[in-house]
């Protein structure tokens, strides 16, 4: 009924050393769609994050993106086939300025002739980041480092942007901000797959929601179904 | 021997000189190590076979000119032999497997160059446009320690436009911070170690040709190289740039001046040196901030 989804992942499961973490998780994102899981500390969203990009130390299973069967490919280039990764950590690069930061994205990438127009659009769509650019970006404020790793993640343009608790820890004015980026991004034909302790913000933009716990999708739902269910929300998302 | 300013200089320009081969071989280490947390223990062995390579290419040419371009073209191509089959594999393992790998290869090495060139040592001598002295105005200096300090302040500056100004460069100094980000940002990250194992190499291979015509050639000059270096990366700061240059220059300089008014403790003050500064600043002059500090 529904075209191919850009994203598929099958019975997938991953491993920290000898520690299982995931348990055959199945997960589905189509093209311009948002997606969110939401789940308790330790159920398991950023490895299943980090297990798409390819960091974990072991993974079995299917993921499949774009056509591609990404299971066994190096994490530069599942970057290249259009797959961005936003880590919770953010890892804004200490000792380069936010120029060189946003260049780390598009240095790899075919669209590094365009570096400068790149530049320019990006500047555009985060004022806050062109007013900096020239600053180190470690002296920036969190939410700032944050639109940062947001924009070096977008510079390649790619296909589908991994979000991993994007609002953590900052100022509600820019959470603000940045949940209409999302909004916006859509609208551009954009896909994302976001992870959100804020839950209410994050259905309230989102298509769909997977929930997860202990390592396993326990529930899939319309975004809006899972809005008014506050029984679900209290027994897997309250912290 | 009178003990005049003219001559405290002239020494002191000798220490510069000498340091610009340290420099050369701190550099290299302080590269691999700042990058790749790879304790290279070969570097010494790397710098011997840089003069052999010269000695063999300078008997078949002739032309010192020549050796210069290809030693550390030949150097560098083993390293990046080395980086590729023998390190790579051990990546993700700790410290300690890379650095006896590295250790026995030293060993290898060693025992190879005296297989095929013998142990007895090979002259090399200084080229013949670098021979003599010149007057800079505080007695005579030797020309070809003027050409040391001139080659070394060129490629450090063309090493400089490198990290600072390319976008290998900018790569580089992003992976010496955290190469798990380059990763998700579509860097291959093995093959910006396999360039920075092979410029490391290269340059220890090159300062073991600069330092042939004034040490001699013997399978077994890598060793106190060697220590020669690590003391300079710890004086500068493990995986310091700026810290292996002026670590370096400063070692050259302690033991031209030892060496003028007690020879026999040169081999010592650089020790003590490294124990002075490690007293004062735990870290090393410029502690490990980033490559570029
Ligand atoms: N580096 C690691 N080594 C071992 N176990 C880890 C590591 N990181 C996370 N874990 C474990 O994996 C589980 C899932 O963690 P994680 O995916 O970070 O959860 P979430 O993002 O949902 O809070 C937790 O039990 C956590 O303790
Ligand atoms: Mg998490």
């Amino acid at each position: 009924m529904k075209s191919q989804a850009l994203l598929t992942v099958r019975k997938l499961e991953a491993w920290y050393g000898r520690s299982h973490i995931l348990q055959g998780i199945d997960l589905e994102i189509h093209a311009g769609e948002i997606v969110c899981i939401i789940g308790r500390n330790g159920a398991g969203k950023t490895t299943t994050m980090r297990s798409i990009m390819g960091l974990m130390d072991k993974a079995r299973g299917s993921v499949h993106f774009d056509g591609h069967s990404l299971l066994e490919m190096a994490p530069h280039r599942r970057y290249h086939l259009g797959l961005a990764y936003v880590f919770e950590e953010r890892r804004i690069v200490p000792g380069l300025t936010v120029l060189e930061n946003i260049r780390l994205g598009i240095i790899a990438s075919r669209h590094r002739e365009r570096e400068r127009h790149i530049i320019d659009e990006i500047a555009e769509t985060f004022p806050r980041l062109q007013e900096r650019l020239s600053q180190m970006a470690a002296t920036m404020s969190g939410g700032e480092q944050q639109m940062l790793a947001i924009a070096r993640a977008m510079a390649a343009d790619p296909k589908l942007i991994m979000l991993d608790e994007p609002s953590e820890g900052i100022m509600p004015v820019l959470v603000d901000e940045m949940f209409e980026l999302f909004t916006k991004l859509k609208k551009a034909g954009k896909t994302l797959l976001l992870v959100e302790q804020n839950v209410e913000l994050a259905l309230s933009i989102a298509d769909r929601a997977y929930i997860m716990d202990q390592g396993s999708m326990v529930h899939h739902a319309p975004a809006a179904e899972l809005l008014k269910d506050q029984a679900i929300q209290e027994r897997y998302c309250s912290v | 021997m009178e003990l005049s300013f003219s001559l405290l200089v002239q020494q002191l320009f000798i220490g510069l000189a000498l340091g610009s081969i340290y420099v050369l071989i701190g550099v290299g280490l302080s590269l691999i190590f700042g990058l790749l947390t790879v304790v290279n223990f070969a570097h010494g062995a790397f710098y011997m076979v840089g003069a052999y390579v010269a000695v063999y290419i300078f008997e078949k040419t002739g032309n010192f000119w020549a050796c210069l371009v290809l030693v550390p073209l030949a150097v560098g191509a083993l390293g990046l032999a080395t980086e590729r089959w023998l390190v790579r594999p051990l990546y993700g393992r700790g410290l300690d497997y890379p650095l006896l790998l590295t250790f026995g290869l030293a060993y290898v090495l060693v025992d190879s160059v005296r297989m095929i060139f013998g142990v007895q040592g090979e002259h090399f001598s200084t080229p013949e446009l670098l021979q003599g002295t010149v007057d800079m105005g505080f007695g005579p200096f030797p020309i070809y320690r003027i050409f040391l300090v001139g080659l070394c302040a060129t490629l450090l500056l063309a090493l400089w436009l490198f990290i600072e100004k390319t976008r290998l460069g900018l790569i580089v100094r992003a992976g010496s911070r955290d190469p798990l980000v380059l990763k998700v940002l579509g860097i291959d990250v093995d093959r910006v170690w396999l360039l920075i194992f092979g410029i490391g190499t290269a340059l220890a291979g090159l300062a073991g040709l600069l330092a042939a015509p004034l040490r001699g050639v013997n399978p077994e000059m890598g060793g106190p190289v060697l220590i020669e270096a690590f003391v300079i990366t710890v004086i500068g700061g493990m995986g310091s740039l700026v810290g292996a240059i002026v670590a370096g220059l400063l070692v050259g300089v302690v033991v031209a001046m030892t060496t003028l008014f007690q020879p026999e403790l040169a081999e010592l003050s650089i020790f003590a040196l490294m124990a002075l500064v490690l007293i004062v600043r735990p870290n090393g002059l410029f502690g490990r901030e980033g490559l570029m500090s």
